[in-house]
């Protein structure tokens, strides 16, 4: 599984992916995390507001920084 | 409603702590109890009730909406919308780039830009609970105007060159905005306050312990002699001061209500606190990215001229 956080570097972005490793981590899901810092990569996903979060491909949520929750529910679904 | 948190004060101060009124310690005190109880009880309910309004205008509604619009009203409804819409100014390139790709025109984009941090409900709840609501009308009103005619110049000055060329090429992905329950709305205000108060209570706090430092122990009318109506060039300079200070509005601002209460003209006051949250070094740098210098310095130029002149206008007429 492949999870993208979506964002420039913000400290709201370094703690989505703190959440998200954690999300994984908690279910025992083998995933890569992996941060998109490039403009046109993060406009090409359609994500306005950052952070943003994708999980194989798909934008999941963005503007808001997830809690290891709400990821989760994410990764499950 | 809000003697409440006078009354308050004046029971910690006096009958609790002891204190005797009209000493120095007493004055300072007695503004510090009074203010953070005041700030932290209206930026929890105000931050709450504008981050569930928030939560009808994601930016990707907001650009839909301002896509095809008469460019006068456009201008208007982008520095409305940069009130409620949520804004960070590390989503300021792909907000910026989302703007630009739906066909909105740039200075449209810039009305945007210059409201969303400017008028935010943090720097509100402080301008009403420091300064009346009277100063915090006046902010959102010049606020806006500021934001409507820089955008407005921005847009005549036909500057769409200066825009990254990577931009221009970029094709967005239309992302699905979900349609939230309620409950969500609510969830999401909860996490908004506490995202917001965990990163600036700190500001706050040490913003109004200073201001209650100035109240109590500078002299009445010291700033009239220094930056009074009298030293034309107090505007430029606040605006000058104010830009480096970004991230500290929230600091800023109770400090600021101080220094005018020692006689820091109104005019000087909103010039400074609108170059405080308009203008920022971090925000600019992450702009290079999707604009060029020349663009940037544009902006910038008629940003601060926009504010020097709310600043003259107001020490003028009052």
């Amino acid at each position: 599984m492949k999870i993208e956080i979506l964002g420039p570097g913000c400290p709201r972005c370094q703690s989505l992916e703190a959440n998200a490793k954690q999300a994984a981590k908690e279910l025992g899901i083998d995933a890569e995390v992996v941060k998109v810092t490039e403009m046109g990569k993060i406009a090409a996903y359609g994500v306005m507001s950052t952070p943003g979060i994708v999980v194989d491909g798909e934008v999941k949520g963005s503007g808001k920084l997830f809690s290891v929750e709400e990821i989760k529910q994410m990764l499950k679904g | 409603m809000l003697k409440l948190f006078t009354i308050f004060a004046d029971i910690v101060t006096y009958n609790w702590l002891g204190l005797t009124r009209g000493k120095h310690l007493t004055e300072a005190v007695h503004f510090f109890v009074e203010d953070t109880t005041k700030i932290f009880f209206l930026l929890v309910t105000i931050i709450f009730v504008v981050a569930v309004v928030r939560s009808f205008f994601p930016p990707e509604r907001t650009r839909r909406f301002l896509a095809g619009k008469n460019l006068f009203v456009a201008h208007v409804l982008a520095a409305l919308l940069g009130v409620v819409t949520p804004f960070c100014s590390c989503s300021a390139c792909p907000l910026f780039i989302g703007f630009v790709e739906a066909g909105i025109p740039l200075g449209v984009t810039f009305s945007f830009l210059i409201s969303s941090p400017m008028v935010n409900e943090v720097a509100l709840v402080l301008l009403f609970g420091l300064f009346g609501w009277e100063i915090a009308a006046i902010y959102l009103f010049t606020g806006l105007i500021v934001a409507i005619v820089a955008g407005i110049i921005i847009g005549r000055l036909n500057m769409e060159r200066y825009v990254a060329d990577y931009v221009w090429e970029i094709r967005m992905g239309e992302a699905e905005v979900p349609t939230m329950t309620w409950r969500e709305r609510f969830q999401y205000a909860k996490g908004y306050v506490k995202e917001i108060l965990s990163k600036i209570w700190i500001y706050v706090l040490g913003g109004i312990a200073v201001g209650a430092l100035v109240h109590g122990y500078v002299p009445q009318d010291f700033l009239l002699k220094y930056a009074g109506p009298n030293n034309p060039l107090a505007v430029p300079i606040a605006v000058i001061l104010g830009v480096p200070l970004y991230s500290n509005a929230a600091g800023v601002i109770p400090i600021v209500q101080a220094l005018m209460a020692k006689g820091l003209p109104l005019g000087t006051t909103l010039a400074f606190m609108m170059a405080v949250t308009a203008l920022s070094f971090p925000e600019m740098v992450i702009l290079s990215q999707v604009l060029k210098r020349e663009l940037i310095m544009t902006f910038v130029g008629i940003v601060s001229m926009s504010i020097i002149i709310v600043g003259y206008i107001f020490n003028f007429l009052i």
